[in-house]
């Protein structure tokens, strides 16, 4: 930051272990993300061991989440599966964040673009995100790579409306008149004024969206358009388990905390992020 | 007109304004917020513009900065059309002149620290450079009446008048000829507007600052300002040297609004022109004069003809066809 230093800034650890919530958040998605990236190291068994012998097995010091219908167990398949579905998680909501940031400031900022993006994020949001999603990734051929493609284009408009209309507001602020007095660049005034102020809503629209992400690659992955089925993702395994809610509930549930953790745990860092961005709630300065 | 307009022309005149007519289009039609304006600031000097809100002061202030594209007219600065200017042209003068905003609040940036706020004005125009920018910032703060540790600090942790100073700093900063100042001291509460005047004026004294002072309160621009220019519904009602409008002020509107302002003499009695009605709506203005909907003397005649411009002395012009046989009629003080 180009800020005027005449003390130092507090250090980045010190700002976030003042935030219980945010420290909390951090440290949950934190260890979700190091269990799947070690997966091959902690997980007892290869996640597509399969053991006909042990299926159905309900939790125990052996199975610790127990094992599905195939004998193959379920801790290591939850660990293994955390790769991809954070992988799609984030990565969908980066693309969404990029594309849909984009389009809403542009479209905030030039009335002439404007008619045109709005009219293609209300018909892209006039769809259900699945059936997109599930026509995009028909289009495009099922892989990793398309279905974060997809879920990408899907998520942008949620995220280009609320730029777009704050930007609607934020560009007639004084402030922006100002920038402007001083013969401020367009390009600059969007970013350093505008996106600026813009943190906090998109912080929490992208905490949803990777919430929302993790899950629509389950459907997509049940209704069989998803990434390949030999490897397991959270939302692939909460859709194998429905069969077998009645006798072996481990199976939905283990995966199902997992996605809850991480979404809950993003949503402590949006909000905490959110606070910590935010001059005015930073009480430390 | 603009031959008849020029009061100070001269080589002293920074910003000559000529016949500058703001039109918005709406959905009910065109409004019409500034309607041929004319005047001209001399450097060094500080001309006040006078009106109630919807008057079109301040559309007329944004237009000569171009923050607003004005519709029809010319606004020379310095020999320079800036109306005729390209958005890339315009970027040079945007260091020459610069704005003072009402509300101290959302002219601030909440999410950059102050010392970022002044630093944007000297990093658009590469003004300085790491230890001399800080030093800059650090001079500006103090010039304002603000200490250079402020630098660090956002603004929400100032009052009202400390963020109206960064205000005044940011446009400082790059050393700028002419300030259009929009009602710098309205938002403020009564107890401060006082030391941020004061601090507006020391700076136009000290830095031989041209200023165009837009405000409702004819009492500050009476203190301030050199010339005056009256706006009704975006049309001049009347012009010219400000003691001379003061002390012979020959419209009826600026009579009226003259009489609103109090007087500090207890034995002075005034009688006082109060105003029937708000200001008419600017999609419909009245035929012929404006203000005839409004003003106490208004005959048939003023429905038909818009008044000319009339000199009554020199530099001071009004716009009433009455105003001759108005003149002898003393209806601003009464003496007790």
């Amino acid at each position: 930051m180009a800020a005027v230093s005449i003390t130092p800034a507090p250090r980045i650890t010190t700002l976030i272990l003042q935030r219980k919530t945010l420290a909390i958040g951090l440290a949950v998605i934190l260890a979700i993300a190091l269990l799947a990236l070690f997966a091959p190291l902690i997980a007892p068994y290869a996640p597509n061991k399969l053991s006909i012998v042990n299926r159905l097995k309900p939790p125990s010091a052996t199975w610790l989440f127990g094992t599905d219908e195939f004998g193959r167990d379920i801790f290591s398949r939850t660990i293994y599966a955390g790769r991809l579905s954070l992988t799609v998680g984030a990565a969908a909501t980066a693309l969404a964040g990029v594309i849909g940031i984009t389009l809403g400031i542009v479209a905030g900022f030039f009335r002439r673009a404007d008619t045109v993006i709005a009219r293609i994020v209300d018909a892209m949001m006039a769809f259900p995100d699945i059936l997109l999603a599930i026509a995009l990734v028909a289009a495009l051929g099922p892989s990793l790579a398309t279905v974060i493609v997809a879920l990408g284009i899907v998520y942008a408009p949620r995220l280009a409306r609320i730029v777009r209309a704050s930007t609607l507001v934020i560009r007639e602020l004084p402030y922006v008149e100002a920038a402007r007095a001083l013969g401020v660049p367009t390009w600059r005034i969007m970013t350093r004024h505008v996106l600026r102020n813009l943190v906090s809503p998109i912080l929490v629209q992208a905490t949803f969206i990777f919430a929302y992400a993790m899950l629509a690659e389950a459907s997509l992955s049940f209704l069989g358009v998803g990434v390949s089925p030999e490897i397991p993702t959270w939302g692939t395994m909460i859709a194998a388990g429905r069969q077998y809610v009645g006798q072996a509930d481990w199976m939905t549930i283990f995966p199902g905390v997992a996605i809850i953790l991480s979404v809950l745990s993003l949503q402590l860092v949006g909000d905490g992020l959110r606070d910590l961005l935010d001059p005015r709630l930073r009480k430390d300065l | 007109m603009s031959q008849t307009q020029s009061p100070a022309a001269g080589d002293d005149v920074l910003l000559s304004v000529r016949n500058l007519s703001k039109h918005f289009p709406t959905a009910n039609g065109v409004v019409k917020a500034v309607e041929d304006v004319s005047f001209d600031v001399r450097r060094g000097h500080i001309v006040g513009i006078v009106g109630e809100s919807g008057s079109g002061k301040t559309t007329a202030g944004r237009c000569i900065l171009r923050l607003v594209e004005p519709s029809e007219g010319e606004a020379i600065f310095d020999g320079v059309d800036l109306f005729k200017l390209s958005q890339k042209a315009l970027r040079a003068y945007r260091r020459r002149m610069q704005i003072i905003f009402q509300d101290p609040y959302s002219s601030l940036n909440p999410r950059m620290r102050v010392g970022d706020i002044i630093g944007e004005a000297i990093d658009t125009h590469r003004l300085a450079k790491g230890a001399a920018r800080q030093a800059r910032i650090a001079e500006l703060l103090t010039r304002v009446g603000l200490s250079p540790e402020h630098a660090r600090r956002y603004p929400h942790e100032f009052s009202g008048g400390q963020r109206q100073r960064i205000g005044i700093a940011r446009a400082l900063a790059v050393e700028p000829e002419l300030i259009v100042a929009d009602e710098p001291v309205s938002a403020l509460d009564v107890s401060v507007q006082a030391q941020v005047l004061n601090l507006v004026q020391e700076l136009q004294k000290e830095l031989g600052l041209t200023m165009l002072f837009i405000s409702h309160d004819l009492t500050v621009v009476e203190y301030l300002c050199d010339d005056i220019v009256v706006l009704y519904l975006g049309r001049v009602m009347e012009q010219g040297p400000a003691r001379e409008v003061y002390a012979n002020p020959r419209h009826p509107y600026t009579r009226a609004l003259l009489s609103t302002a109090p007087i500090p003499d207890p034995t002075v009695r005034r009688e006082r022109v109060i105003l029937q009605g708000d200001i008419p709506s600017p999609l419909d203005p009245p035929s012929g004069c404006v203000f005839r909907t409004r003003c106490p003397f208004a005959i048939d005649a003023c429905a038909t003809t818009v008044p000319p411009r009339e000199t009554v002395s020199p530099g001071h012009t009004v716009a009433c066809i009455r105003q001759a046989e108005l003149a002898s009629l003393d209806i601003r003080k009464v003496s007790a």
